[in-house]
């Protein structure tokens, strides 16, 4: 399925759990210092955004990026239900997210997808531009608009609740 | 006396650092080949074929396989008959470092103090553990530890009188927990012994070993394989995602302790495993 920002209730409810997706357009990235920062006003247009956490190796000359693979997103936890609230509607990172951000999920339409974890050079291909939107003094940890084509990333959990990591039990 | 010029220390850790960064080694591409063979969900292979290939562009394009570089780990053997002239080993070490994540366009990744988080902009310091040997060389080993990974693991000082038994199902618990966040096909790493302080130092070691080349000792050999597939019977699979291979190795270090502990460290490292040495 392909996607691209601003996503909308309507493509959020068709997704399920497991789908693979491809993003196009821009998505923004933020971790943990940024997160902190964000308060009442994240520095983009968070109605229909995706969110990265992501912060990548700095850029090489000639290059678009550098590599730029997820980090943990439970680390985010805490501040994901008030940007879903805001309308952030897709995060992607690594890993399970929280009772609360399920509910968050549910509650203002959102998915979450997984990319996988350490495949920064080959996700970096699929990145065409990147700008520092953002609190440039924290480096890598920067927030950078993104244009990316055909990024891919699978939906681990869905806006139903459905979870990919409650089934990868054998 | 051997005489070992500063610079050349400096150098030596910074092709380490490059060449650990940019380049899947050997062991680890054939570990993650024979993982693809023997992945049972689709997904799973899916994911494995992935990496696979990202290690490849990271090669061709000279880029960091993950985006975390990680904290510069090195351990040193230093013969006792080196004299090391210029800068003393720990700056010279350093300086490598810094060079390395500088010119090799690597993140960034260390913050000058835990509460005050202001980067130190060129990834130093390394933590350095040296250990003195006999004869006229210095070995170097490094390894890119990357941050989620080192937060998944543990330590727990065991009774004496504790089993076998318990000690695997603390090593299964700490890769349950870790789940996707210690970005599996993990390497296990177990240090068994010692005291609080040396346990994880062990379980540092046993991350140096090449996948597949096992422990000297019998008894600990078996061991490994046996937790190996245990922990490859818990379908967590790459990324967390569900499949048959969790881990690629596990290797434990033993070492002599006190009659009244059993300290029990371990430390995941995710599939972009980078570790080299030199001999200088």
């Amino acid at each position: 399925m392909r996607l691209k920002a601003p996503i909308t209730n309507k493509e959020i409810n068709a997704l399920k759990a497991g789908d693979q997706v491809l993003l196009s357009g821009t998505i923004y990235t933020a971790r943990d210092a940024a997160h902190r920062l964000f308060g009442k006003k994240p520095p983009f247009k968070t109605k229909g955004a995706i969110l990265y956490y992501a912060s990548p190796t700095p850029t090489k000359p000639g290059a678009v990026i550098g590599s730029i693979g997820p980090t943990t997103s439970t680390r985010m936890d805490a501040f994901t239900p008030n940007l879903l609230k805001a309308g952030v509607k897709i995060t992607i990172g690594k890993g399970k997210r929280g009772k609360e951000v399920i509910a968050a999920m549910k509650k203002y339409k959102a998915v979450y997808l997984v990319v996988p974890g350490g495949a920064a050079a080959l996700l970096s291909k699929h990145v065409k531009s990147a700008k520092v939107i953002a609190y440039p003094d924290l480096m890598s940890e920067a927030v950078l608009e993104l244009e990316v084509l055909d990024f891919p990333a699978i939906v681990a959990i869905d806006a139903k609740g459905r979870n990919l990591f409650e089934k990868s039990k054998i | 006396m051997r005489e070992i010029l500063n610079h050349q220390i400096t150098e030596a850790v910074k092709k380490l650092c490059l060449e650990a960064n940019t380049s899947l080694s050997d062991d680890v591409l054939e570990a993650l080949n024979k993982a693809l063979a023997n992945e049972k969900s689709g997904t799973g292979r899916k994911i494995l074929n992935e990496l696979i290939q990202n290690a490849k562009i990271a090669k061709e394009n000279q880029m960091a396989i993950c985006q975390d570089t990680g904290f510069a780990i090195v351990f040193v053997e230093l013969g006792h008959d080196v004299i090391i002239k210029g800068r003393d080993l720990k700056a010279a070490v350093n300086e490598g470092v810094a060079q390395a994540y500088t010119e090799g366009y690597f993140r960034k990744s260390i913050v000058k103090d835990p509460l005050d988080r202001i980067n130190t902009k060129d990834n130093t310091p390394a933590i350095i553990h040296t250990e003195f040997v006999p004869g006229e060389n210095i070995k170097i080993k490094f390894l890119a530890k990357g941050g989620g990974a080192e937060n998944c693991s543990a330590i727990k000082m065991f009774k004496p009188t504790h089993s076998f038994e318990e000690i695997n199902d603390f090593v299964l618990e700490t890769v349950k927990n870790a789940g996707a966040n210690a970005c599996p096909p993990i390497i296990v790493g177990v240090g068994i012994g010692g005291t609080f302080d040396y346990a994880p130092v062990l379980a540092k070691k046993a991350l140096l070993r090449k996948i597949g080349r096992h422990s000297a000792s019998h008894e600990t050999k078996k061991w490994e394989k046996e937790l190996l597939e245990k922990i490859n019977k818990t379908g967590i699979g790459p990324m967390g995602l569900g499949g048959s291979v969790t881990a690629l190795a596990v290797n434990i270090e033993r070492y002599p302790c006190h009659i009244s502990s059993l300290p029990v460290a371990v430390t995941l490292d995710c599939h972009a495993h980078r570790v080299r040495e030199i001999t200088i």
